[in-house]
């Protein structure tokens, strides 16, 4: 929580990035989550991606509803402007902040309980609206914060920490994200930092909605047998279909993995996708064959994980409306407030 | 047929009784809107059913030069178009009065009344004979029957043609068939009957005012006020609200250049996330806002208690209608008071504006947003069906281009650059009102994290008590300073001196207003006052405190603004006389008059007595 501050010096030997900020600059404060919580890999990775990015922090703006992952945005980014804002609603609030100001780049921090339950309808006209954002789902099929009640994406059948079995089908909002329009769908494990930091990455520079289901186990409440969000569980099913470098037009990354077949997917800010793939057949361009093969993997029990769909034309709510180049909040009497004179002929017309 | 008792000129009620779907709101329209060019002020109401077609719909228009733009109460001329509600309708005819109807079919004597005259046109043959196509019959039915009211009353043919001709410019053939059907109801009446007692005289009563619904006055306010989102839900009586918005910003915030909007509207998926986008938007430093109506506010109070707790700026219009659940949604009440003044859990109070009429809907349409900005919370305003669906004669819309658009306490880029020690919730200049930055403003400072937790001046969590205390206290200070800002209440003095006075506000004005002429009439004087904001200016209790009695006016059951009254200014209930209308319909001035001379005559037995 804010009250515990981190020292504000760092070592003088720190790397920077192009802006002068060392990864510690992109930190916020102390987690007070449970240790080795998953969320909080989730945060080093956030603060990684933008840092190899360099985006000045106070250009993000971070926005989160209700839970343990809710909390986290105050453990990243602290020159960032936040908002935790109330249960379940942070996509409508992350939109009319959007909607304000298009210059901003926008992160919305969720989990399984605050997206898939009380939040789901707001989490689907958020990406049918295509609201230009990247919004993360830190995902460990329980409640953590009240200690250990299935969430709307615990699988049908897994088994709490105390052996109750769930009876409930379980959401998956990867295939909702993928249905409801959502133009950038991923799904990574927080405990496979390589994947998941150029996910963010890409999620972040990706011009409309962009969707990281993240499985993040909970350590307290869901990490037993049983559980299928625990660290062993997902490492023993996941199925990687891709690895992603992110390749900006201005800072070229080095690829390291090893030759094979790539798939280049340049997005429309120069930006270019390169996709390491895993799986042979597997096409990121192609919404109704991702449905298709992550629901053909799910009925084998396999989690697929990677960039599943992105779509490289893809546009966002304020192209849809069509709003002037400057952001809305910058707009001043000048160019907002019509006048005695036009309202001279308002009167007329109405008389 | 028995004599018309009283002749009247330019101050009569006429009532249309129609069928929901029948195409009859637009010639009523034409009816009201053609005694308004013969500059003799009206007051139209529509009373509607909440279907798309086929339940009874009602139109009331109030004829009268000296300028009531309440509803009187009774009706003087009955155009009875729907066999459903016949009885209902003839019975509220007064005595003297008038029915106009369909005399195509043979009615049986025992299906009128003796105190009534009684004028039939055959509509339905007329326009049997003339069209062939159904829906032509019905529509141009409606048109015919228009004509003949024009001969009846005196209403001139050319200024109706006049209108006609405006409505349908362009459309020469849609214009021609019209005057064709005026004509046919006009020449029936000329050659077949006598002209009524109840007669339109051309006057000059109407001045530069102007004709429109609330709602559309609203949302052109919000226009002016800078609002620059809109996120909304489909709810009556609020839709034309949005919707109106939406066209007035296609005209007047198109970028002329690129053809680009100023503004973003989105219809969003219900009143939660309408009120989220509206509390994003204000967060990130621009002027939003929504629309809505009671069963809205409900959905709405957690993120208002965000907005009162974190103090993020916002505007609701809330257009009452009757409560509470789905009520009756399409006719009117006052009944959202105390669910607007004190929406959500815990310790809340959220200004309110009160609107009387169309031309206050326009100002404090746009004065909202000031507000919200400088008090960094929502701002309620107050509509409801009667103002807001229906069209008032108002005041034109006036603009002061010298007037700027206040944002209220923003710290700016220069000011953090500069050293000034920043508190997101901090009272640094003893008026509760602390600043705030907008997310982007400074590289390294400025920056906070937004809660709806407890949190200490400088925004870092704390759940401490004292810091606690402390914040809400600030709260309070905050609303105290608000009460300077609201607009001001209208005393109205009595021609004596009295120590009864009333308190009133909104859609009640016009009717409480001609109330009081009555009631001075029978010698009984009372002071009024009306009340236009939310938290209440001093004058209000002084106002109380300087009578024994005051009658408080408002239209729903549990007298919510005399709740308020008590609430806040601990005032002595027993002073406080309730005046409660409540049945859906807009109050009637003779309600009113009815109700206060009953309350004070009961009141000098009980003072004779003692």
């Amino acid at each position: 929580m804010t009250y515990i501050t981190k020292p504000q010096l760092h070592h003088p030997g720190l790397a920077k990035n192009a802006l002068g900020f060392t990864r510690r600059d992109y930190e916020g404060s102390v987690s007070t989550l449970c240790a080795g919580c998953g969320h909080d890999s989730i945060s080093a990775a956030i603060i990684q991606a933008v840092y190899e990015l360099e985006l000045p922090p106070h250009k993000i703006a971070k926005l989160s509803g209700i839970g343990c992952s809710s909390k986290t945005p105050d453990y990243f980014l602290g020159a960032s402007h936040g908002f935790n804002t109330v249960h379940g609603r942070m996509p409508s609030v992350l939109t009319g902040a959007n909607l304000a100001n298009k210059d901003l780049i926008y992160l919305g921090v969720s989990g399984d309980g605050d997206s898939a339950s009380i939040g789901l309808g707001q989490f689907a006209h958020a990406m049918r609206r295509g609201v230009n954002m990247l919004y993360i789902v830190e995902n460990n099929g329980v409640y953590g914060l009240t200690k250990g009640q299935f969430s709307a994406t615990s699988d049908k059948g897994s088994k709490s920490k105390r052996g109750v079995v769930n009876h409930d089908a379980g959401i998956d909002l990867v295939g909702m994200a993928l249905q409801l329009g959502a133009t950038f769908v991923a799904r990574s494990f927080s405990g496979d930092k390589d994947q998941l930091t150029p996910l963010i990455k890409a999620g972040l520079m990706h011009k409309g909605a962009a969707f990281i289901d993240c499985i993040s186990p909970c350590v307290q409440f869901n990490n037993h047998d049983g559980s299928t969000k625990s660290f062993d569980y997902v490492r023993e099913h996941n199925e990687a279909v891709n690895r992603l470098d992110v390749i900006s037009p201005r800072a070229p990354i080095r690829v390291d993995y090893a030759p094979g077949e790539t798939v280049r997917v340049q997005q429309h800010d120069g930006q270019v996708l390169s996709l390491h793939k895993l799986a042979e057949l597997y096409n990121p361009n192609n919404r109704a064959q991702a449905l298709g093969y992550l629901q053909a993997r799910q009925a084998r029990g396999q989690v697929v994980t990677g960039l599943l769909y992105v779509d490289p034309q893809s546009g966002d709510l304020h192209d849809a409306l069509d709003t002037v180049a400057t952001p809305l909040n910058e707009l001043g009497e000048a160019e907002l407030v019509p006048g005695a004179a036009a309202l001279a002929k308002i009167n007329a017309g109405l008389r | 047929m028995p004599e018309q008792v009283k002749p009247r000129v330019n101050d009569f009620v006429v009532k249309f009784a129609n069928v929901n779907g029948s195409g009859s709101a637009s010639a009523n329209g034409l009816f009201a809107r053609s005694i308004l060019r013969m500059g003799v002020p009206v007051a139209a109401r529509n009373i509607f059913p909440s279907n798309i077609q086929g339940l009874p719909t009602w139109y009331e228009v109030r004829v009268t030069e000296a300028g009531h733009l309440g509803r009187r109460g009774g009706v003087d001329l009955m155009v009875a178009m729907n066999p459903q509600t016949w009885d209902k309708d003839l019975a509220e005819i007064e005595t003297g009065g008038v029915l106009f109807y369909d005399s195509t079919k043979p009615m049986p004597a025992s299906k009128f009344r003796d105190d009534i005259t009684v004028v039939g046109v055959p509509l339905t043959a007329m326009c049997n004979e003339r069209y062939q196509v159904p829906r032509e019959r019905q529509l141009f039915k409606n048109v015919v029957y228009v004509g003949a009211l024009a001969a009846l009353l005196g209403i001139e043919t050319a200024t109706i043609q006049q209108l006609i001709s405006e409505d349908f410019a362009g459309r020469q053939r849609l214009i021609d068939a019209n005057f064709e059907a005026l004509k046919m109801g006009h020449d029936y009446v000329t050659q077949n009957l006598e002209p009524l007692k109840l007669q339109v005289r051309r006057a000059d009563r109407v001045g530069d005012r102007i004709y429109v619904e609330g709602n559309a006055a609203a949302a052109l306010g919000a226009v002016y006020g800078g609002a620059t989102v809109c996120a909304w839900y489909p709810i009556t009586p609020s839709t034309s609200l949005a919707e109106a918005f939406t066209g007035y910003c296609a005209d007047l915030r198109t970028d002329p250049e690129t053809g680009q909007a100023r503004y973003a509207i989105v219809q969003a998926e219900d009143e939660i996330a309408s009120i989220g986008i509206v509390v994003g938007a204000g967060w990130n430093g621009a002027r939003a806002f929504t629309a809505t109506s009671g069963p809205g506010i409900s959905l709405m109070t957690e993120f208002i208690g965000l907005s009162y707790f974190a103090e993020i700026p916002a505007v609701i219009f809330d257009v009452q209608r009757g409560g509470p659940s789905t009520g009756m949604p399409t006719r009117t009440q006052q009944a959202d008071l105390l669910a607007a003044a004190y929406a959500s859990h815990g310790d809340t109070k959220h200004p309110m504006l009160l609107p009387a009429d169309p031309g206050e809907c326009f100002e404090m349409g746009a004065l909202a947003f000031d507000l919200a900005d400088r008090l960094q919370t929502t701002i309620f305003v107050m509509l409801d069906l009667d103002i807001g669906m229906n069209e008032w004669l108002t005041a034109p819309f006036a603009w002061d281009d010298a007037r700027k658009l206040d944002r209220g306490k923003v710290m700016t880029y220069e000011e953090l650059e500069a050293g000034r020690d920043f508190g997101r919730y901090l009272d640094v200049d003893g008026d509760g009102i602390p600043y705030r930055t907008y997310p982007g403003v400074h590289p390294t400072k400025g920056a906070y994290f937004t809660r709806g937790t407890s949190r200490n001046p400088y925004a870092r969590y704390s759940e401490e008590g004292s810091v606690y205390v402390d914040n809400m206290e600030r709260l309070l200070r905050k609303f105290d300073s608000a009460k300077a800002l609201m607009p001001a209440p209208i005393v109205r003095k009595a021609k004596r001196k009295t120590r009864d006075g009333a308190i009133y506000f909104g859609s009640s004005t016009g009717a409480m207003h001609e109330a009081l002429e009555a009631l001075e009439g029978q010698g009984r004087h009372l002071d009024a006052l009306r009340v236009r904001g939310f938290p209440f200016a001093g004058e209000v209790f002084e106002f109380i405190a300087a009578h024994d009695r005051v009658f408080v006016v408002e239209q729903n059951r549990d007298a919510q603004l005399r709740t308020l009254i008590v609430t806040e200014g601990e005032v002595d209930p027993a002073k406080l006389v309730p005046v409660l209308h409540y049945d859906g319909t807009p109050i009637t001035a003779r309600f009113i008059a009815g109700e206060i001379a009953t309350l004070m005559a009961v009141g000098s037995v009980i003072e004779a007595a003692e």
